[in-house]
């Protein structure tokens, strides 16, 4: 198969893997309280459909989806919903956000699930119903509602090819590895799912050569499921090459336009983990309440992958792996490029929820000094997108974020490879990443400002209509009284005040 | 002769520029709407004129300074120089301070109903009727704090608006920037 290179990349980052991969995945026990932020994928929060006090089931849905870009939420076992409050969760700002607790009860009790082993009778449309009923997201890290990247229906689009994303680039994650080496077939009979969804002409799934192991497990599956339209590819090792578009470029040569989605050029790219859960869902029927998590890192004793239910607090999942070490120094949620630092390990694990890294102190992102940019140019080479990042970064540090976008700021994929690579430890994509939370900022200002702008001409435009109305009323009264009481108007008051003078009874009586 | 040709010419130029005037006539006027479209649109009145767009004409014909609007703040001055080829210069401390954006909070259990501060509002913001409790609509409410003079039971504050987590931005980096400038 012809593969093509992504600019720059790191081919030689330090992979970290071998720590978490060796022992096979466990299932992690039901903690006594699972917590549900409302809001864990991208687009609208949930609104929840329980109150304080109801019973629930494994795989009963506690939260809604609100408006088309939403996911619902299901229980992960039964108990009694305990609060719906705040509670903190897994983002980097350490805010607190709704969310559902459940107490459970150790019962484990789950509503039937109703599989659809012969999907293939049901329509596009159905399965699409289905997969967002069962609250599906994309696991790979970026959590948006995976019904809508399936939504062939309602746009205008032809997906020919389909591409599974099995390339686990962040160092020190193995969970799609795991996966694919224990549970191949069911990736590939989801596959089966999703091909006969989207009517693709073939699907090709992807994972880096430096697991051999678990290509050999993925080629056994492809043969024995029997489709021509599924190939597996191995792909060399060079961070990112699982960012969506890099692996698209990387397998068809053709690049995502800038701002625009995989669907523009025809592909479809999902992470395999997500094809998992489509496949528990569409054939076993179960919505998704767990999914696998790499707990790694040397602050943790045993670094292996768990099956953990959604909502399991990370002090439960840290427990399995035998505790901390004493070298535990930071709690990071996804990898150490991309990932971010928690607050304490009482927060919940979500769909988002890829790998928790204990990380010790060197592991960490070491913050070196950051010295003047020396306009070395390192970065340009580096960054995956073909980005400038050091005028990325001129641009951010002075608060010139409209130049910044125009340079294509929000195409930055925040891999951090300009991170790695700079001589001056310029912690570049912070800068980025606030340049771009700030641009969002901006935007909504100005949005506020029409809006503010829209309501006080309006306003304006009304206030001057009643005046020039009032004007209007007094302008016509004055004329009449002009006009009229010359003749008939006096001429009558005459002759009713004469008629009074006349007949004086009539007036008395 | 050429005297004839030049008068043809001139005739003709005449009609296509005569033409040009009417087709291509600018509706409005284009530098106080790209005055306007920089000012906050808070309609607070601090500038000293009744709302941002009074404000733009004032600064357009220039009878204002670029300086006067406290809302739009240092930020705002730049953006305004730069628009108008002028020097940026501190904020005219006669019209106020840069604050945080704030909005109002009407304390619905001592409102009266009396209305006088849905008249004041300048962007409509506020929802009642006669001995009705009124209430602000918060995300119209630009915090221009016009609404808080006319109250009679002073019954309206003003709050820090809450962030939300969709406009929680990241920390800039200060370390960097810092000792470079240093």
């Amino acid at each position: 198969m012809k593969l093509w290179r992504f600019n720059g990349g790191l081919p030689s980052l330090a992979e970290h893997k071998n720590e978490s991969t060796h022992l096979p995945i466990e299932t992690a026990p039901v903690p006594s309280q699972l917590v549900y932020p409302l809001r864990q994928h991208i687009g609208n929060a949930a609104t929840a459909l329980v109150k304080v006090g109801d019973y629930v089931l494994r795989g009963q849905k506690i939260a809604d989806a609100q408006g088309l870009i939403s996911a619902p939420i299901h229980a992960a076992s039964s108990g009694t919903v305990s609060h719906i409050a705040d509670h903190l969760i897994p983002h980097p700002s350490g805010f607190s956000a709704p969310s559902i607790s459940i107490t459970t009860d150790g019962l484990d009790k789950e509503l039937p699930p109703s599989g659809q082993p012969d999907f293939r009778q049901l329509s596009a449309a159905d399965l699409v119903s289905l997969i967002r009923e069962a609250g599906i997201v994309g696991l790979g890290g970026a959590a948006f509602p995976t019904a809508i990247k399936l939504d062939n229906q309602s746009k205008s689009r032809r997906i020919d090819t389909l591409i599974l994303n099995g390339a686990e680039c962040e160092p020190y994650i193995s969970c799609d590895d795991r996966l694919l080496k224990e549970r191949a077939d069911k990736v590939i009979e989801g596959v089966n799912v999703l091909l006969h969804l989207l009517g693709a002409k073939r699907a090709i799934l992807a994972i880096e050569d430096n697991v051999p192991s678990t290509f050999k497990a993925i080629q056994t599956a492809v043969n024995q499921n029997n489709n021509p339209a599924i190939s597996a590819a191995q792909i060399p090792t060079i961070y990112p090459t699982g960012g969506e578009k890099q692996l698209i470029q990387t397998l068809t040569g053709k690049e995502v336009p800038s701002g625009g989605i995989p669907a523009d050029i025809g592909i479809v790219s999902i992470n395999v983990g997500t094809v998992y859960a489509v496949q528990q869902a569409v054939i076993e029927g179960k919505p998704l309440t767990s999914r696998i998590i790499t707990v790694t890192g040397e602050g943790v004793t045993t670094p292996r992958n768990l099956e953990v239910r959604i909502g399991t607090p990370i002090s439960t999942l840290i427990d399995v792996c035998n505790g901390y070490t004493q070298d535990a120094d930071r709690l990071i949620m996804g990898g150490p490029m991309m990932g971010f630092a928690l607050m304490n390990d009482q927060i919940p694990v979500v769909k988002a929820s890829n790998c928790i890294l204990v990380a010790s102190k060197h592991e960490a992102v070491t913050e070196k000094q950051a010295m003047p940019c020396i306009r070395c140019g390192l970065c340009a080479s580096a960054c995956p997108v073909s980005l400038l990042p050091q005028q990325l970064y001129w641009f951010s540090r002075s608060e010139q974020l409209e130049k910044a976008e125009k340079i294509n700021l929000l195409d930055c994929i925040e891999c951090g490879c300009c991170d790695v690579v700079c001589p001056s430890h310029i912690p570049l994509v912070q800068h980025f990443r606030y340049a771009k939370s700030a641009l969002k900022v901006q935007h909504h200002e100005k949005h506020l400002s029409n809006v503010a702008r829209e309501r006080f001409e309006a306003r304006e435009a009304r206030l001057a209509q009643e005046k020039a109305d009032r004007a209007e009323k007094s302008r016509a009264k004055k004329a009449a009284l002009k006009e009229k009481p010359a003749k008939e108007t006096i001429d009558a008051a005459i002759s009713r005040a004469k008629a009074k003078k006349q007949n004086p009874s009539e007036g008395e009586g | 002769m050429s005297f004839l040709i030049l008068i043809v010419l001139f005739a003709g130029l005449g009609i296509v520029l005569g033409y040009a005037a009417i087709r291509f006539k600018v509706e409005g006027d284009p530098i106080v709407d790209q005055i306007d479209k920089l000012l906050p649109q808070t309609q607070c009145g601090q500038c000293s004129f009744p709302g941002c767009r009074p404000y733009a004409q004032a600064i357009a014909n220039g009878e204002a300074d670029i300086n006067q609007c406290p809302p739009g703040g240092e930020a705002g001055i730049a953006a305004l120089a730069d628009l108008l080829g002028v020097e940026a210069k501190p904020l005219n401390a006669d019209n106020g301070e840069e604050t945080p954006k704030l909005v109002a909070v009407i304390d619905e259990n001592t409102c009266i109903g009396c209305k006088l501060c849905i008249q004041a509002c300048p962007v409509d913001a506020i929802l009642g009727a006669p001995k009705q409790m009124h209430t602000v609509i918060a995300a119209e409410c630009t915090g221009c704090e016009l609404c808080l003079p006319p109250c009679p039971v002073e019954c309206i504050t003003m709050e820090p608006v809450v962030k939300t987590l969709a406009l929680w931005t990241w920390e800039k980096p200060e370390n960097a920037a810092q000792k470079e400038t240093s």
